[in-house]
């Protein structure tokens, strides 16, 4: 999985923009969460607090629980029936498994994008335009307008412009993980939660979307899974490792993979196990 | 070993034989009796007389009157299979709870499982007499009464495999729709239905064909009159209820009379092999796009 062909973005840039965000306000934010499947423990007591226009990067060993945690943030395990959650998850200071949350609303404010590209089987206009019409926009020109913004922002506008009524399937794995990408921003979400989104492209593939997250934390809030130590590296302000459950360490990406505090994390990005 | 495999194989390949000589013999038939047919009679007449009255004095060969029959009654079965059918199959891939599915739809199968003789005689002795009183004037033998009881048989076949169709669209379309913040019902029908509306037009298409060849519920409650209408209410006499009129008649073989029942037969033929073609190609597709 090494990636040779990537730039290196430039190391000053970031941590500038992890000075300012250390004074931006918390958007996401668990408090002693734990989550179960039947008898099984899979997030252990965890607490973070991740802020706005950053890019925070779960890492850790297969099966440590870092999609699971990062699913109870759009609250998309509900659907597992041996779910069950202990403790607070915030989004902007509002916890998100009260009652009077409606699950829809709060998904269109928290998108998601999928390790497996899985655009519909539809256009690629009707694809991007899908959160806009399940919301009842019916406006031609508002569609068209949203459809052209989201694709510009998920850097695939140049390639689709001329095919838009084209099956989105039809694309490549890359491009189609990029028109889910540009889907999920169409509705304005705050938040976007990426479960190793990079992980089934190629080399150019990935480097095209590691840029575009980069482009993309100016107006939003991203949280990223990978097994790529590289990725995160390049991509993330702030890195959490997770451990069986548990969040082993959580700080500033640029110290966590030249001087993480704990052994284990230490053992995790130095590739002696997992 | 080797010369057991060898059996068994020639065995696979004796079974495969007799069905595809069966499906041949049928089609041999049907043509060479219908070609002596079309000998006495003009395919034009066939396909343009609006009466059909091969066993009067007066002889007439319009299929159309009987075609008439089987389209409306099949028409009525779809117009009632389709929406509940498809409602069930929504239900269960998207609303039951997971247990209720694996016990609610063997039990569906069922209805497909009744005796068609049971339905014909359900039709006319309770579904008439009740059509009778909201609609005064409705024949005893109408075309309403078993397009509807025929529905109702015909329901599983596009529950179930609308039901698979939807279930086999990939988890991860699901994911995407609800990750957009769609409800339920926005994932059933902009996503999930769109998804899998080649397996869903297969079950139709099949369910129209089941419709069309049906023949006891109709021989037993549509009645045995050739009619060339779209009215409901009247009697009406289908291809495949003339085809047991006649055939258990005291037609003699040979006859003009009785090579009616090759060309009605065959006009029947047509119909379902060119409905399952249409199935059968769509299919195709259908795999194709979900490699
Ligand atoms: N639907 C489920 N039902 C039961 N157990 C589950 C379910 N999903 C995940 N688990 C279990 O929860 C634990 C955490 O899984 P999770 O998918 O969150 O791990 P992960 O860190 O994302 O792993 P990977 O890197 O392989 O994606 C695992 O032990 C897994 O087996
Ligand atoms: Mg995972």
């Amino acid at each position: 999985m090494e990636n040779t062909s990537q730039k290196n973005i430039n190391n000053e840039d970031q941590s500038m923009s992890q000075d300012t965000t250390e004074k931006s306000k918390v958007i996401l934010e668990s408090k002693k969460a734990n989550v179960y499947y039947g008898d099984m423990h899979a997030i252990k007591n965890v607490n973070i607090k991740m802020r706005e226009n950053s890019v925070t990067a779960f890492i850790g060993p297969s099966g440590c629980g870092k999609s699971t945690f990062l699913r109870t943030f759009n609250r998309m395990n509900d659907y597992i029936d041996i779910f069950r959650k202990e403790g607070e998850f915030y989004i902007n200071g509002k916890e998100i498994y009260q009652k009077d949350v409606k699950v829809e609303e709060l998904r269109k404010t928290v998108g998601m994008v999928f390790q497996k590209p899985n655009p519909f089987p539809k256009s690629i206009y009707e694809n991007v335009a899908f959160g806009l019409r399940i919301q009842g926009i019916k406006n031609k020109s508002v569609l068209d307008e949203a459809v052209e913004k989201s694709l510009k922002q998920a850097a695939i506008w140049d390639e689709v412009k001329d095919n838009l009524k084209k099956s989105a399937l039809a694309l490549s794995g890359g491009q189609q993980q990029r028109i889910c990408i540009a889907r999920a921003l169409a509705v304005e979400p705050k938040v976007l939660l990426m479960d190793e989104p990079a992980s089934a492209l190629d080399p150019i593939s990935t480097a095209k979307i590691e840029e575009l997250i980069y482009q993309l934390k100016e107006n939003y809030t991203i949280v990223i899974v990978t097994h790529n130590m590289q990725q995160a590296g390049r991509v993330s302000d702030r890195t959490a490792f997770f451990y069986i459950g548990e969040l082993i360490e959580f700080g500033k990406t640029k110290n966590i993979f030249t001087n993480p505090k704990e052994e284990l994390t230490e053992r995790y990005i130095t590739g002696r196990f997992g | 070993m080797k010369i057991r495999e060898k059996i068994i194989e020639g065995g696979l390949a004796f079974s495969a034989l007799i069905t595809v000589l069966t499906t041949i013999g049928i089609i041999w038939v049907l043509l060479s009796q219908s070609l002596v047919f079309f000998k006495d009679v003009s395919i034009v007449e066939f396909l343009t007389n609006p009466e059909w009255t091969p066993l009067f004095t007066n002889k007439n060969y319009g299929i159309l009157s009987l075609l008439s029959g089987t389209i409306l009654t099949s028409s009525i079965a779809i117009a009632v299979a389709l929406p509940i059918g498809l409602t069930i199959a929504i239900y269960l891939s998207e609303y039951a709870p997971k247990g209720f599915r694996t016990y609610v739809k063997p039990m569906l199968e069922i209805l497909a499982a009744v005796p068609t003789v049971v339905y014909g005689f359900f039709a006319l002795t309770i579904v008439t007499p009740y059509l009778k009183t909201i609609f005064p004037e409705i024949a005893p033998f109408n075309a309403l009464s078993a397009g509807i009881v025929m529905g109702i048989m015909i329901i599983p076949m596009i529950s179930s495999l609308s039901e698979d169709a939807l279930f086999a669209v990939p988890k991860t379309l699901r994911d995407a729709s609800y990750g957009m913040g769609s409800t339920r019902y926005q994932t059933a029908f902009k996503v999930l239905v769109p998804a899998a509306s080649s397996g869903i037009i297969v079950s139709i298409i099949l369910a129209i064909s089941r419709a069309i060849g049906e023949t006891m519920i109709v021989a037993i409650a549509a009645g045995q009159q050739p009619n060339m209408t779209m009215n409901p209410l009247e009697t009406v006499e289908t291809i495949t209820a003339y085809i047991v009129q006649v055939s258990l008649g005291d037609v003699p073989h040979g006859s003009i009379e009785y090579r009616t029942i090759f060309a009605a037969g065959l006009t029947l033929f047509i119909f379902t092999f060119i409905l399952n073609n249409i199935s059968f190609y769509i299919r195709r597709k259908y795999q194709e796009r979900y490699e």
